[in-house]
Order: C-alpha cells, then sequence, then structure tokens
C-alpha cells in the first residue's frame, strides 16, 4: 500500500489555548527537520488545526515512520489514502482492497466512520457508514461489524480528496523541541546522562551539552564517546552543541589541597558551577543531570543537596525516582545503551576513594571549599574560557 | 616532536610498499584470474611476491597462502587444520601466552569437541619441555606455538619443540604464530620442523589486510573462505593484488641486509631498557640482547596505571600500548605478564615500547625526557 501522506495527531500541544500555533509551527518545523534526512520530498501543513505530511515524491515508509516517531509532540502517526475520484461506486472499491492489503487477517471487528466537511457531497454521513460497512462485510464474510469497541476504525473524510486511514502508529509523544526554552545536561558517557537528556528534550526543552575531560587520566575515545552519545540524543533533541571542559586542573588540585573522601562531591560541585556558567552564557536557563537517588554515593540525598547548594539555576533530574534497569530500558529504547557501556574510564571514578562520604555535611565541604581559595576561580574560569565547543548532530 | 614506539601493533608503510599498492591500485589493477593480458599483468605481482616470501624462508613458492592477515592465518591454520586430519585425533596442546587470535579458535574448537591442553610457562616465558613431551599423546592432532610473545618478547625455542613432537608423534602436526616473528628472525620452516607459519604483513611495514599462511608440502587444511576457488580452492575470494605486492616488497625489504636491520632494532632495545635504570620504580620485563625479540621492550611503572601513562605520553606526541586495556570497572589483565609472574601489584602498570626501522636513538632520549617530567607527577595523584 502506498500512502500519499499522513495524518500527525498531536496530543498536549492541543490543550495550550490562544499559543497553539507557536506548539504546532514548531512541531512542523521539527517534522520538516526530521525529514530532511529521508530520502524523498515532503510538505509538512497545518490545514483546520491538523498536521499533514504530504509525500510528492517516491519514498521509503519505514524510514518515514521511524523518523516522525523520534519527533517530540506526536501522539499518533496515522498513514492514510487520498482518494481523488470521490465517486462512491470508486470510494467503495477502494475501500474494499485498501482493507483486504492492510488487514491480511481478516478475524477482525470493524467500524466506519464517516464525516462529511464538503457538504455537497451526495451521500451523507450515517449513510455511508452504513453502505461502506456493508460494502466490507459482503467482501469479507470473517468480518463483524462492532460500533463500540472494534478493532479497526476506519475514518472516512470528505474533503477536497476523500481520506482515509485506519492505522494510528505511535509517535513519542511529549512537546515539540524549541517551546520551552534551554537547559544544560551534563553528559558523562555513561547510562543515565542521555537518558536525562532525552526525555528533558521531550519536554520541549532545547538541549546543551557539557562533558568534563580529565586528560591523561581520561583517553580521546571516553571524549569521542560522549560526542557519539550527544549524536545519538540529537536524533531526537535536534543539534545538541557540547562544550567540552578540560577539568584535569582542577581536579588535581581538590586532589592536592583536600581530604581526598570529599574529593567527589566538590568536584561535583565545581562540574555543577562550571555547568552553570557555561549555560548562562548562551542562554540555557536551567542544568540537567542523571543523577537518582543512592545509586552512588554522590548521589545519597545528602550529597545531592550538598552539589545542589551550588546552583541558582533549577536542575532537572528526571531520573531521580528510576531504578537503574528503568533507566537502561529507556536507553535501549533510544538507542544510546550499546554506547554507553563502552568501557572507558570517566573523570568521576579515576581518583575516587575508597570510602567516599556518603553523608557529606554541608559545613565541613564548605571548609574544606576554602582550602581553594587561592586559585579555584582562575582555574575555573580558564576552564571556562579553554572549553571546546563540538557540534553534534545526528550522524 | 612524534615518536611512534608501537610498532608491534602496527608499523607504517615502506614507501616502496606504498608505491607498488598505489600502481596496482590505480594502474594494474585488473583482476588476477582474468584471462586477458591485464589478468596477467597483474597475476605477475602475486608471483613475485610469493617468490620473493618463498626464498626469505627457503621453502618452496606452492607453501605460501596468501590471506587477509595473522588473524585468518592463524584461524586456518588452527581449524582448518584440526578439522581436516581429525583422523589423528582431537587433541590439540598449546600455551596459556597466545595470542587472542590463537586462543579464540582454539576455544572454538574445543566447543567442536576438541580437548586442548594449555602448557604454562616459566618466567622466562618458555614452555617446559618435558612437560610437552607428557602432554604430547598418540591422538595429538596439533601443537601451536608463538613464536615471538607480543607483549614481552620472549622467544619459544621452536626448534626444540619441533624435535619433541616428533619424537613422541610423528603424525602430529606443528603450527607456529609467527606474526611478531617474522621479519626479525631468519626462518626456515623446515629445518626448523614448522609445519604452519602465520605471518601479518603490517608487522613487518607492510600493508594492514593482508598476511600468509606457510603450509608444509602434503599439509591438508579445510578451507575456511568457499567460493570462486582461487589459490588452488583453499582460500578462494579475489587476490588481493594490491596487499599482496606491498606485502611481497615489505618481506623482501625487510630480509635485505637484515643482520643490520636486526642489529639497529637490537641497538634501541638495549639503549631503552639500559636508560630505564635511570628511572626509580620501573622493572623491565624484557631481556636485553638476542635473548628476546629485538622490538620489544616491556616495563613496568610502579604505582602509576598503564593507562593513564599511555595517555600522558600521548600528550606528549609519544605512542606507546599497555599490556592490557583496562579502566577501573573492567580490568583485562594480561595473560602473558601473569604467566611470566610478573607482580600482582605491577600488572595494570605495564607498558610496551616496540620498535620498527623508522625509529631513531633521539626518539628514545625524547622518550626518557619526557619519563622524567611526567612519572613524578602520575605517582603522586593516584587512586585512593
Amino acid at each position: 500500500m502506498v500512502y500519499q501522506s499522513f495524518l500527525i495527531k498531536y496530543a498536549e500541544i492541543g490543550t495550550k489555548g490562544k499559543n497553539r500555533y507557536l506548539f504546532e509551527d514548531a512541531l512542523i518545523h521539527q517534522i520538516k527537520n526530521a525529514l530532511k534526512r529521508v530520502d524523498g520530498s515532503f510538505v509538512a501543513s497545518k490545514e483546520s488545526g491538523r498536521i499533514y505530511v504530504q509525500a510528492i515524491s517516491e519514498y521509503d515508509y519505514d524510514e518515514v515512520i521511524e523518523a516522525l516517531q523520534r519527533v517530540f509532540g506526536i501522539a499518533w502517526i496515522c498513514p492514510m489514502l487520498q482518494i481523488q475520484d470521490k465517486d462512491f461506486e470508486n470510494l467503495k472499491k477502494t475501500l474494499v482492497s485498501y482493507v483486504d492489503e492492510v488487514y491480511p487477517d481478516k478475524n477482525f471487528t470493524f467500524k466506519v466512520e464517516s464525516r462529511r466537511a464538503d457538504k455537497q457531497y451526495p451521500v451523507h454521513s450515517e449513510q455511508m457508514n452504513r453502505d461502506l460497512g456493508e460494502v466490507i462485510l459482503k467482501a469479507f464474510p470473517e468480518t463483524k461489524v462492532n460500533v463500540h469497541k472494534p478493532d479497526v476504525l476506519l475514518r472516512v473524510e470528505v474533503r477536497k480528496v476523500v481520506n482515509l486511514y485506519s492505522l494510528m502508529i505511535p509517535g513519542p509523544g511529549g512537546m515539540p523541541v524549541g517551546t520551552n526554552g534551554k537547559a544544560m545536561l551534563l553528559l558523562s558517557g555513561g547510562i543515565d546522562s542521555p537518558v536525562a537528556g532525552y526525555m528533558i528534550a521531550k519536554r520541549g526543552v532545547k538541549i546543551d551539552a557539557v562533558y568534563f575531560h580529565a586528560p591523561p587520566y581520561t583517553s580521546e575515545r571516553a571524549k569521542q564517546k560522549v560526542v557519539d552519545l550527544a549524536k545519538q540524543v540529537a536524533r531526537y533533541s535536534g543539534p545538541i552543541p557540547l562544550h567540552v571542559v578540560n577539568f584535569t586542573d582542577i581536579q588535581l588540585y581538590i586532589y592536592d589541597k583536600c581530604p581526598h573522601e570529599e574529593l567527589t562531591i566538590l568536584m561535583r560541585r565545581y562540574m555543577m558551577r562550571i555547568a552553570q556558567e557555561i549555560a548562562e552564557k548562551n542562554g540555557g536557563l536551567a542544568l540537567i543531570t542523571g543523577e537518582s537517588i543512592g545509586q552512588v554515593a554522590s548521589q545519597t540525598v545528602q550529597s545531592l543537596a550538598s552539589t545542589n547548594e551550588v546552583c541558582f539555576m533549577p536542575v532537572f533530574r528526571p531520573l531521580i525516582g528510576f531504578d537503574k534497569q528503568e533507566i537502561v530500558d529507556i536507553s535501549q529504547k533510544i538507542g544510546t545503551f550499546e554506547t554507553s557501556i563502552q568501557p572507558y574510564e570517566d573523570c568521576c571514578t579515576i581518583f575516587v576513594a575508597k570510602h567516599p562520604v556518603i553523608k557529606p555535611n554541608l559545613e565541613r565541604i564548605r571548609k574544606s571549599e576554602e582550602h581553594l581559595e587561592e586559585k579555584i576561580q582562575e582555574m575555573v574560569q580558564t576552564a571556562i574560557e579553554t572549553a571546546e565547543m563540538i557540534w553534534c548532530d545526528e550522524g | 616532536m612524534e615518536v611512534y614506539f608501537d610498532n608491534s601493533a602496527t608499523t607504517r608503510v615502506l614507501d616502496s610498499v606504498r608505491d607498488i599498492v598505489v600502481k596496482t591500485m590505480t594502474e594494474d589493477y585488473a583482476n588476477a584470474a582474468a584471462k586477458h593480458r591485464r589478468g596477467m599483468e597483474a597475476e605477475q605481482y602475486i608471483r613475485e611476491a610469493r617468490a620473493e616470501i618463498a626464498k626469505t624462508m627457503k621453502v618452496s613458492e606452492k607453501e605460501i597462502l596468501f590471506t587477509s592477515g595473522g588473524s585468518e592465518s592463524n584461524n586456518l591454520a588452527l581449524i582448518g587444520g584440526a578439522l581436516a586430519n581429525q583422523r589423528i585425533g582431537k587433541h590439540i596442546i598449546s600455551t596459556n601466552v597466545e595470542h587472542p587470535s590463537v586462543y579464540n579458535p582454539l576455544a572454538a574448537l574445543e566447543d567442536m569437541g576438541f580437548e586442548v591442553t594449555f602448557l604454562p610457562v616459566d618466567q622466562d616465558g618458555h614452555i617446559s619441555l618435558q612437560e610437552l613431551q607428557d602432554a604430547v599423546r598418540e591422538d595429538t592432532v596439533l601443537v601451536s606455538v608463538m613464536y615471538v610473545n607480543n607483549e614481552v618478547g620472549f622467544v619459544e625455542p621452536v626448534e626444540e619443540i619441533s624435535r619433541v613432537i616428533r619424537g613422541k608423534n610423528p603424525r602430529t602436526l606443528f603450527h607456529v604464530d609467527g606474526i611478531q616473528a617474522y621479519g626479525k628472525y631468519v626462518i626456515r620452516p623446515k629445518k626448523q620442523g614448522i609445519d604452519l607459519l602465520s605471518v601479518s604483513g603490517h608487522k613487518i611495514h607492510g600493508p594492514k589486510g593482508v598476511g600468509f599462511l606457510y603450509i608444509r608440502d602434503g599439509v591438508k587444511l579445510k578451507p575456511m573462505i568457499y567460493g570462486g576457488g582461487q589459490q588452488s580452492n583453499l582460500r578462494s575470494g579475489t587476490e588481493n593484488v594490491p596487499g599482496v605486492a606491498g606485502l611481497g616488497v615489505a618481506a623482501k625489504e625487510m630480509y635485505r641486509d637484515h643482520e643490520a636491520k636486526i642489529l639497529h632494532l637490537l641497538g634501541l632495545k638495549d639503549y631503552l631498557i639500559d636508560r630505564m635504570e635511570e628511572l626509580d620504580g620501573t622493572v623491565v620485563n624484557s631481556k636485553k640482547g638476542r635473548e628476546s625479540a629485538p622490538q620489544i621492550v616491556s616495563v613496568s611503572f610502579e604505582g602509576v596505571r598503564s593507562e593513564v601513562l599511555l595517555h600522558a605520553l600521548e600528550e606528549k606526541g609519544i605512542y606507546v600500548s599497555s599490556g592490557s586495556a583496562c579502566s577501573a570497572h573492567h580490568p583485562g589483565i594480561s595473560g602473558t605478564l601473569k604467566g611470566i609472574g610478573v607482580h600482582q601489584r605491577l600488572l595494570e602498570s605495564t607498558v610496551r615500547f616496540s620498535f620498527g626501522m623508522f625509529n631513531t636513538k633521539d626518539e628514545i632520549d625524547y622518550c626518557m625526557d619526557v619519563l622524567k617530567e611526567i612519572l613524578p607527577v602520575l605517582r603522586r595523584y593516584k587512586r585512593m
């Protein structure tokens, strides 16, 4: 079956009142972006409160569906037949061949739901429902009508042409990226942070990312892995500018000046500060982390409180209540898992103490930071100024 | 300064190799099996390479089979050799310091019902000839031993090993993984009693993706690649003319003025080992002079993780290899280092420097300067 077009159904953005057009325009923009990488030409447009994607050349069906399934804001994708010849007899014929091809197993219940936007059309909706239903029953005696809970709901809309559709392929949901400001994702190379980025992007937020690189303790391959992950998240969120911060000097300075068991917490406080500054410079309004309560020593409630203390921006932690397996499931679904589990050292583990503090005392942490006063401001500024920006777009 | 001390991983090709590869890709690019003149011209490159390589080992041309490299040669020798000679028996002997391209085919053979005995090595990396003699049985179809170890550079007494095998079971096949040895040693399969010898092109300044397997005349192998019947039906697939031609040139070059080349490598090796004495807390695992391979120096640096040292050297333009790929989560400890009894605390602190024809003493001087600068820093900051 060759569908000439797709009806795009959106969920939440239908509820945004007067701003609705902003959301619809953003969604169309994202759909166009997603289809740019697909073979074929398409037109995405808005028409009486609906979004259509029209194919104006040959295309690969699976490729289009896959691309659309990554556009946040889409609730359903309905492949649609557009019947130019509106003659009722032709309509019946087309419907029968449509049903025959799309549903090879005829053991199903159905209902025809017609709408007549073109009021000039000679057959009115009720009549159409009955007649078209009868045609199907006659052609495929195994089928049954069920008007309350049909397996297959056949929708027929008479407009300038007749639209026929019944398949509803789930989209990713959420809201179109670009409708909810921008936030800075702390991307580590692990399983969690790409998932966190995905989840916030799903709420329409544009994503920037920051990665803390610690050569020679972390390798070029570890950095490449983070670039790869950013590109994978970009398949959903759109291009991600990745800021690579050289963190080695700061890490070694903390190592020299502070108690080792506090190293991780102190390090994370500086990561938050640096991320926040880079975010602010680039118009970001919040931070995103992949933290989940209790997963590691630096993610106990006390530790989270301690790292949170240095932030003036809101910190989004979409995975905070998730178990590891739940996070793994999402990372497998969005395709970042395989990359995340490549075994490269990240900067959080290189100097990790055997027994890091798990209930850091805020007073003591602040005291420890006093030991850093001499040089840390300058080091933080250098790290920010020398950060390298890598544009990560889907591959 | 850029210093490439990772020649046991791969080497830069010689200019003469590059030239012939380009020529066979852009001018004489016909299929060597084609019936027309251009095909015959392409075939000439293969004939020449075969002749040159046969000459380096004093073997017959028809005993050289071109492959895609060392791994394929090892796979074909082991799996093809074991399967074609099962009537001798289903017992195989090897050592516990082999390269994965030997170890993993053997594991696959175990799954197919073969029994494999892995012999341990002593602190010099040698298997015990007595233990070998005890291990060879009536049903031992194959013995596989590496000539030069890739991590430390120790050399197995191939000829004596062969004698022990022959003495016990003349039907047993003897395979030698010669990937780190070919080009560094004068190898005489006939005299040394080798039935099968694996060689890789890119370890001797030749191209990647090409190698050969020496197969003593009369030894039967079961092919692993079926197709158009090239190379006497033993290894189908359109002949890799550029690769084979490049390999031929590299082999010829390595064995031209061979002793001078070995002295160059030995000079570098001994110089680095001598200079290592200037550094505290280092243990050299390789031996000076001809007791171990001329191109490999394995050094353990106390209190420094090899991967961190590797990257710190990399920042200064020096490229080496760490004995094992490891991280905090995935310590992959080397079987070889463990096998020769390197102390537990040094296992993750071992780095391999490996030399090629392009290296110089100046590069070693630079490397020593860098080591003196970075080691104290690396030792100061470590995992707690």
